[in-house]
């Protein structure tokens, strides 16, 4: 398997690093590179492109969906497959994230295996 | 953030004599699932001075108050331990963001668990604070719910206190 360039977008450290274990606990060999909201994500975007984009929705400055709904307005990046990542787990939200470009929706808490099961799919793997 | 309307709760969501069970199991589920650890009640008289690290997460929309929960240091360092899978003494600043985390899901995992609420409720930011010389009010306070769990041998506080 190559190596998956994966961004993890997420207001807590902790939880990046823990969305960071449970990739590689998938499986995945990865280069991860973080953000701490979608704006600082989007700015990071610019110059390091990646395979895999996994986002929080409830964030400061930027939350998630404002960050998949700018994503979608940048060719380059629109193609990239979205996973939200989030407490946010109501209904509304799911149906917004997906009509946004998302590709796929897991809600904390979560277990290693939620995370494979959620994130090889959308990777085709 | 995400806009919402503040739709009336469907009546089922407003039975309230469930929802100290259903905190309780909102905050089982985190701990099992993200620290691998069991929660069981706390049984003796706990101090509050036990509680020096709080962590507070807003509520908005159908359900309004604030949702905390409340350790000592030492087991704000274990949770963060034991969430990230590394060495007691190698957690940092890790454990106000751990305990931050924490109180999020708690209070997302609540709230999804109240049927109907879960499209009508949004999430603040988790906000944390040290020490144990302060008093918290929420405004226009209704109810409190509070369970109380043993952590690592010391009381864990977890609040919901209700605006009505």
């Amino acid at each position: 398997m190559s190596q998956i360039r994966a961004l993890i977008v997420d207001d807590s450290s902790v939880m990046r690093k823990i969305v960071e274990r449970s990739l590689r606990q998938a499986g995945l060999e990865l280069a991860v590179t973080e953000a701490g909201n979608g704006a600082e994500a989007l700015g990071l975007l610019d110059a390091n492109p990646v395979d895999l984009i996994l986002s929080d929705i409830n964030m400061p400055v930027m939350d998630g969906l404002e960050f998949v709904r700018q994503l979608q307005t940048v060719d380059k990046l629109r193609g990239i497959p979205v996973v939200m990542i989030t407490t946010e787990g109501s209904e509304s939200n799911v149906v917004q994230a997906l009509s946004l470009g998302a590709k796929g929706y897991i809600r904390k808490p979560f277990t290693p295996d939620q995370v494979k099961e959620h994130v090889l799919p959308v990777l085709g793997l | 953030m995400t806009p919402f309307s503040e739709t009336p709760l469907p009546t089922a969501a407003v039975d309230r004599t469930t929802w100290t069970p259903l905190l309780e199991l909102s905050a089982r589920e985190v701990f099992d699932i993200m620290l691998c650890t069991r929660l069981h009640p706390f049984d003796s008289p706990a101090k509050s001075s036990e509680g020096a690290f709080t962590a507070l997460v807003g509520l908005a929309g159908s359900l309004r108050g604030v949702l905390s929960i409340r350790c000592n240091d030492q087991a704000a360092r274990i949770m963060a331990s034991k969430m990230l899978g590394m060495p007691i003494e190698e957690v940092d600043n890790d454990s106000w963001d751990a305990l931050g985390e924490i109180a999020n899901m708690i209070a997302g995992n609540f709230k999804g668990k109240l049927s109907g609420i879960g499209n009508h409720c949004m999430l603040s930011v988790p906000t944390i604070i040290t020490g144990t010389d302060y008093e918290a009010r929420s405004l226009g306070a209704g109810n409190t719910i509070e369970v109380i769990f043993e952590f690592e041998n010391k009381p864990l506080w977890v609040t919901l206190e209700l605006n009505e």
